[in-house]
């Protein structure tokens, strides 16, 4: 217990930490790469409280696919720094102001779920610690597939319709460009990629 | 004694020694590997490849890590430092951080993890940032050109890796590598790569091709030719590691041959049965009669040869095969392999449910 308490202030510190640089770095290249680490010790607070599942798809959407994404664009910005900067004490109000409502909002939860318990209310095995013979990732789908089903493929749908949304948006057919079609160079034979012809001197071939 | 060894300080040494011998084992490998890769290399182009350094030049490996320590380390002066020393070392974490839960013979995973195959696939997928970071810190076109490149090509080919796993999953029921391997104990028929049991067959019309697929992205995957791009030598120099010298160049070698030897491993234990034999009564007379060390042996021994083949196939590949165009690397990893997967991860899932046959 005393190992798994060190564990968690650790990387709640760690969080917490990396939290702040996110925002106080100068480097915006510097703030992704906070923001990765933070994203990676919330995954280990996770594996903490015997979420595996949740930590692991933490990992692998957001570390291994979103953080890479957003590097990917922010490095290839040019960033004006000194302009970022600008700003920065009228827009803090607002941002304090945000920031405040979420903390209280948080200690709400915290303070409710901690006074009756957290697993007592809900349907089905929560943690891997309730059900020791379920595992996580069995409790989740059991959940997700029977109970929550209609709000899973909801979500589903609204990512469907982003994604296409994105390629609309996206997608130019221009005029006058010549596309690669594979299937035409696959499909290509002697016969029809080769011409033989014979012609005398000073003649040439008509096309 | 056996009390101490359960206490949390016993479990603690005796973790770190298991930890220790699978780190010090695989380092050892991969300078074999390294220099397997370039004899076979070599072979195919009728040259002798390094025979020069111990009996037919089986230290060159050793040799070469002396030469890199010893040199000069120089950072550029526009390099972004910090990053640029960091790099290095995430590829490399990373890279044997991932055989934590490698079922290397029956009982040896370091770590025998519900979710195993989810934490490979979430290192692996991680492995992209030692380049990305790299490219950008060296502060130059040529390595910011290969980390971008490496960037859309690895997080390209993670999908179509995950929906093969993901038929992988369904087949076996479960996310344990230590499980996924025995299921696919007794005969080799039992192996994923043939469907998974004779009451499967059908499925060899899937899992084969998926098989193939999960080879070719993990070729994607660890930047192995010929989906070089990222230091595609005739366009970007070196791509993302021009900058790099000494030391962290070497840990950057390391970490792609780490993965090369991890993806080979992987595909081992998911479709050619890990450290099953393949051969029922063999499997029989290891698990009854046979004492336990020999069971253990026997199985990293047969682990180790069909990593080995894999990582052979994996070097004939890297020989023989020109390398892609991008567009062309893009093409075969959205257009082919997703659809591909797509489409066979819904006929396993109907397979299951239609048969209702335990798995």
């Amino acid at each position: 217990m005393a190992l798994q308490a060190i564990a968690f202030y650790l990387m709640a510190a760690v969080t917490i930490a990396s939290g702040f640089c996110v925002v106080s770095a100068r480097n915006p290249v510097h703030s992704v790469l906070w923001l990765i680490l933070a994203f990676f010790s919330a995954a280990g607070l996770f594996v903490l409280m015997g979420a595996e599942f949740l930590a692991m798809l933490l990992v692998v959407v957001y570390v291994g696919a979103v953080a890479v994404l957003f590097l990917f664009v922010v490095m290839m910005l040019d960033v004006d720094f000194a302009a970022l900067r600008q700003g920065f004490a009228r827009y803090m109000p607002l941002g304090l102001l945000i920031a405040g409502f979420l903390a209280a909002e948080m200690v709400v939860v915290a303070t409710t779920v901690a006074g009756r318990g957290a697993a007592k209310d809900s349907a089905g095995p929560m943690a891997s610690g309730a059900t020791p013979d379920v595992t996580n990732a069995e409790a989740i789908g059991r959940v997700l597939y029977t109970d929550y089903v209609y709000f899973f493929q909801a979500a589903g749908l609204v990512l469907l319709v982003a994604m296409i949304g994105a390629i609309v948006l996206t997608l130019r057919h221009k005029p006058g460009v010549r596309r690669q079609v594979i299937m035409d160079q696959v499909l290509r034979t002697p016969k029809t990629g080769m011409k033989l012809a014979n012609p005398k001197p000073g003649q040439g071939i008509d096309q | 004694m056996a009390e101490f060894w359960s206490s949390p300080v016993g479990w603690t040494i005796i973790t770190v020694a298991h930890i220790l011998a699978v780190t010090v084992v695989l380092l050892l490998t991969i300078a074999f590997i390294i220099y397997g890769d370039r004899k076979i290399f070599a072979g195919v182009q009728a040259r002798k490849g390094p025979n020069v350094v111990g009996p037919f030049g089986l230290l060159q490996s050793f040799a070469d890590l002396g030469k890199f320590l010893i040199k000069e380390l120089v950072i550029p002066a526009g390099a972004d430092k910090a990053v640029y020393l960091l790099a290095p070392l995430i590829s490399v974490t990373l890279a044997l951080g991932a055989w934590a839960v490698m079922p290397i013979a029956p009982g040896w995973a370091v770590s025998d993890i519900n979710v195993g195959i989810l934490y490979l696939f979430a290192v692996s997928s991680m492995g992209v940032y030692g380049i990305i970071m790299g490219g950008w810190a060296s502060n130059s076109k040529y390595p910011f050109l290969g980390s971008l490149r490496s960037a859309a090509q690895m997080v390209s080919y993670e999908v179509s890796i995950g929906f093969v796993i993901i038929t992988v999953i369904l087949l076996a029921g479960t996310m344990n590598l230590n499980q996924i391997t025995e299921a696919q104990s007794g005969w080799f028929w039992n192996w994923y790569m043939f469907g998974g049991g004779l009451h499967n067959l059908p499925l060899i019309l899937i899992m084969f091709p998926m098989g193939v697929i999960f080879f070719i992205s993990g070729l994607a995957e660890t930047n192995r030719p010929p989906f070089d791009l990222p230091e595609a030598e005739s366009e970007l120099v070196a791509g993302y590691a021009v900058e790099y010298g000494s030391t962290p160049y070497m840990l950057f070698y390391l970490a792609e041959t780490a993965n090369i030897v991890l993806m080979s491993g992987l595909m081992a234990v998911l479709f050619l049965g890990g450290w099953n034999t393949g051969i029922a009564p063999v499997e029989e007379f290891l698990a009854t009669s046979a004492p336990a060390w020999v069971a253990s042996l026997v199985g990293l021994l047969v682990y180790a040869g069909k990593t080995f083949f894999v990582f052979f196939m994996n070097a004939m590949v890297r020989s023989i095969v020109p390398r892609y165009r991008y567009d062309q690397l893009m093409r075969l990893g959205w257009k082919v392999f997703l659809p591909t997967s797509l489409v066979a991860v819904v006929v396993v899932a109907g397979w299951r449910v239609y048969t209702g046959l335990p798995s």
